[in-house]
């Protein structure tokens, strides 16, 4: 309870000024956001901005069933941030450093699916270079095999790799694309759902106002 | 609250009891034609009610806080061109100035200390951004960087903090004020778009620059240009030190340079093959898209005044 009175607070305080007034989105095709879970949110990932944006998307009620999934090794490396991803954020943490057990490995994942809350997932598994996409990863595929009762939602930001990549402190104010895309359809194999997922990321990025082609 | 000038209240009233009668045309349109889609005029509208609603607010609140509300503007319209401008990664700390510059120049505005405000972003802003880039040392690029943002500065903040500067010059017309100015500014510059745009749709004919903005006609610009014109001299006396003669030149400086904002704007558009810079105005687009004919009128028209009366 205290927790998500945290949260809200995070939200209401700090996420939502520098998200609306700071930065400033223009957001595409809002409805098609999964309202109820089970559901994955999968998005690209340029910024720690990526999921404060996610979290302004959806009306403070709602604001608890929204869980980022993110790197243990990363939010988990000492107290006070792990405290803060664990507690405030609601993080559900994931190891990228030990892949072998994979049953394990998602069962918290799991459990939040099964009590019917949205996944925010980076399937491109790092920020990388700003702006640029890196390869996908076949996790999400593995995690959603056997889940018939989650959707897919892809969605795209563009903007967040100016305002703060990487390794920068200054946050510099940028107006940012947001584009929601289509649940995925069903498919059979990892291979084919990164490729359903890397053009959906395609198209979705054409309908950003920010993004040049010349870039 | 402080004291509004009589001719400044009664701009005021003209202008909602002119925004009434666009609601009431644009509802009887809607009941009248069902079958068609009202959703842009509908939305346009309301917009509209926002938009001078806010600027009346700020400016009754009293001259500070009109300023304040004017800075905003400049920091809302340079995030929005400096987001869709192709910009490189290294000029990150160069933009974080030219944000900075925003509460220093409103600031010289507020202290009405005229010399700073008018060479701080062409000189000092100018000839220091281009340092900070230097500092980053990539070079590939620069020149094409260093132009972009400059011209973002010169746009966003320079030309709309002369609207700010209108509302702190010495009261020379006491029945309205420096508010008069700057009503008679936006009212004009905002009504130049509508006629525009209507003599266009009546009468529009032979294109100006078809490239650039097709719906631009020969026969809008001048039936624009024309009632404005009489407009702006029926109205200056009475909100401007400016009289009569003078009332009608400004008119046709609002008119024709409105325009010319109007297509230099669209021109930027063209070239990044975008409709709207933004989607922050219901209808209208981002705040760009609505001051662009701001940007050149509002430094056109302070000079011309501030050399004939100041």
């Amino acid at each position: 309870m205290l927790n998500r009175l945290l949260k809200l607070m995070f939200i209401l305080l700090i996420v939502k000024p520098i998200v609306l007034i700071i930065l400033g989105l223009n957001v595409r095709h809002r409805q098609k956001l999964p309202q109820n879970g089970p559901a994955i949110i999968a998005a690209n990932h340029n910024s720690h901005l990526d999921t404060m944006v996610m979290f302004s998307l959806y009306p403070l009620s709602k604001v608890h069933k929204l869980r980022p999934v993110a790197a243990a090794d990363y939010f988990l490396s000492n107290p006070l941030l792990a405290w803060f991803s664990l507690n405030v954020i609601g993080i559900i943490p994931i190891s990228r450093t030990d892949p072998s057990k994979r049953e394990t490995l998602f069962s918290a994942c799991h459990q939040a699916l099964d009590q019917g809350d949205i996944l925010i997932l980076f399937p491109e598994g790092t920020r990388g270079e700003p702006e640029q996409r890196s390869h996908l990863k076949k996790g999400i595929y593995h995690l959603t095999k056997d889940r018939e009762d989650t959707a897919i939602v892809p969605l795209v930001t563009h903007g967040l790799g100016r305002a703060l990549p990487r390794g920068e402190a200054l946050l510099v104010p940028f107006i940012c694309d947001i584009v929601v895309g289509d649940a995925l359809p069903a498919v059979s194999n990892s291979d084919e759902m990164l490729e359903v997922l890397s053009s959906q990321y395609n198209q979705l990025l054409d309908e950003c106002l920010t993004f040049n082609k010349q870039d | 609250m402080h004291h509004i000038p009589l001719h400044s209240v009664i701009m005021m009233v003209l202008i909602l009891g002119i925004l009434i009668i666009a609601t009431i045309i644009t509802s009887l349109l809607k009941i009248k034609n069902r079958d068609k889609d009202y959703t842009e005029l509908h939305q346009r509208v309301i917009s509209w009610w926002w938009m001078i609603g806010l600027v009346f607010s700020f400016l009754i609140l009293g001259k500070n806080t009109a300023i304040i509300f004017f800075a905003f503007l400049s920091f809302l319209a340079l995030k929005e061109f400096i987001s869709i401008v192709p910009i490189r990664q290294v000029d990150r700390n160069a933009i974080f100035w030219i944000y900075l510059s925003i509460p220093f120049q409103y600031y010289w505005v507020a202290a009405e200390w005229y010399g700073m405000f008018i060479i701080f972003i062409p000189v000092y802003l100018f000839l220091l951004v281009p340092v900070r880039m230097v500092l980053k040392g990539e070079t590939q690029g620069f020149i094409r960087s260093a132009g972009i943002l400059h011209w973002a500065a010169m746009l966003t903040v320079f030309s709309i903090s002369h609207v700010a500067y209108l509302l702190v010059l010495p009261e020379k017309e006491m029945m309205a004020g420096g508010i008069g100015l700057v009503l008679f500014l936006l009212f004009m510059t905002q009504f130049n778009d509508v006629s525009q745009y209507v003599w266009g749709k009546c009468f529009g004919k032979h294109k100006i620059v078809p490239k650039v903005s097709p719906n631009k006609t020969w026969q809008g610009f001048i039936g624009g240009v024309v009632t404005i014109t009489v407009l702006a001299g029926m109205i200056a006396p009475y909100l401007t030190p400016l009289n009569r003669l003078e009332g009608y030149i400004a008119g046709a400086i609002i008119s024709v340079s409105g325009f010319w904002g109007d297509v230099v704007i669209s021109s930027v558009k063209r070239d990044l093959h975008i409709k709207d810079i933004g989607n922050l105005i219901p209808g209208h687009g981002g705040i760009l898209d609505r001051m662009d004919s701001l940007i050149y009128t509002a430094p056109l028209l302070f000079h011309y005044i501030y050399y004939l009366h100041y």
